[in-house]
């Protein structure tokens, strides 16, 4: 699917307007995960789903391709800042994933796992939605740089 | 206690899951599976887990229902209509009997937010008594999942990236 433009003006206008606002709200809810409904996964959901959404109106030469194919670099990133928290934990000398170990100079430990909540919700947001462009790429078998590759060679 | 609310939702999720099921074709099965996963976050969403809800309708019905799509478009046309054959006739005997004893024991479960049941009294006061003095965060859902439950969040994206991974390995082939 991911091929070509869509036909309709009017999906890719409201496609221009709606893809920036699911965004802005993909963020908000990632980083107001701790004071409100929502977190990493659903905000990761959002940020990868606005960019499948890119591929789909404006297609592999679109504005959003180029956002989505970055990402798609970035595989396996969020787990790696999720476990290299872990392990920042064990170098502060406690255990894996305890954040009050972090060693951050000025803060308490409630501080640093505020602090460590809030790089580990990262993580998974960026896993989440490098994961959700990356399946919608291999669903639609192009090999992310807009070439079909689903034929069978 | 007021069922207004209740009984409409409860009627709708179980004809969306119903129809999913019966629809022979797979496009209008994916469609009315969306509907069905926004039914069942009002459902979460009224129950009091907002963060469930919150994660059912986008997951279930905005991911899950573009990737049953991605997947259905490159399908060939003849595959995603499909014909069922009668169930047998064990099967309509039995799970009428077998539902009838999952509401049988239902009856035995805790009302819905009572106090001593066994879900409110093991750990469940200790986060909401602690998680804002430990980790400075007003939501306990994400205090739980992201501080005290830490290690299984941390697999749970190690399973997302192996799903990426999977589909990767799987589904895209280069062009030689």
């Amino acid at each position: 699917m991911i091929h070509s433009s869509h036909d309709s003006v009017i999906v890719r206008r409201s496609g221009s307007f709606l893809i920036p606002l699911v965004q802005l709200f993909g963020l908000y809810v990632l980083f107001f995960g701790q004071y409100g409904p929502g977190g990493g996964f659903v905000g990761g959901v959002m940020l990868g789903a606005s960019l499948i959404a890119g591929l789909l109106i404006f297609g592999p030469e679109g504005p959003h391709a180029v956002a989505a194919k970055t990402a798609l670099e970035g595989d396996g990133l969020g787990l790696i800042i999720f476990v290299g928290v872990g392990g920042l934990c064990l170098i502060g000398g406690g255990e894996f994933l305890n954040y009050s170990n972090l060693e951050i100079p000025g803060l308490d430990s409630p501080s640093r796992r505020h602090v460590g909540i809030i790089v580990t919700q990262i993580g998974v947001a960026l896993d989440i939605s490098v994961a959700a462009v990356s399946i919608a790429y291999s669903l639609s078998a192009s090999d992310g740089n807009g070439e079909n590759g689903g034929a069978d060679a | 206690m007021s069922y207004s609310f209740e009984l409409p939702l409860l009627v709708l999720v179980i004809m969306t899951a119903g129809s999913a099921i019966l629809v022979t074709d797979l496009i209008s099965s994916v469609f009315i599976l969306g509907s069905y996963s926004f039914f069942l976050a009002l459902v979460w969403a009224w129950l009091g887990a907002v963060d469930v809800a919150f994660v059912e309708a986008v997951v279930g019905a905005g991911l899950a229902t573009v990737f049953f799509l991605l997947a259905l478009f490159r399908t060939a046309p003849k595959d995603t209509i499909i014909r069922r054959s009668r169930p047998p006739i064990g099967a309509i005997i039995s799970l009428p009997i077998l539902g009838l004893l999952l509401l049988y024991a239902a009856a035995d479960l805790p009302a819905f937010g009572d106090p001593q049941s066994p879900a409110s009294t093991h750990v469940s006061p200790f986060y909401l008594e602690n998680s804002l003095r430990d980790t400075q965060t007003p939501n306990v859902v994400t205090a739980v999942l992201m501080d005290y439950r830490a290690l299984d969040t941390m697999l749970e994206t190690g399973v997302i990236f192996t799903a990426g991974l999977a589909c990767w390995l799987l589904l895209r082939r280069k062009v030689a």
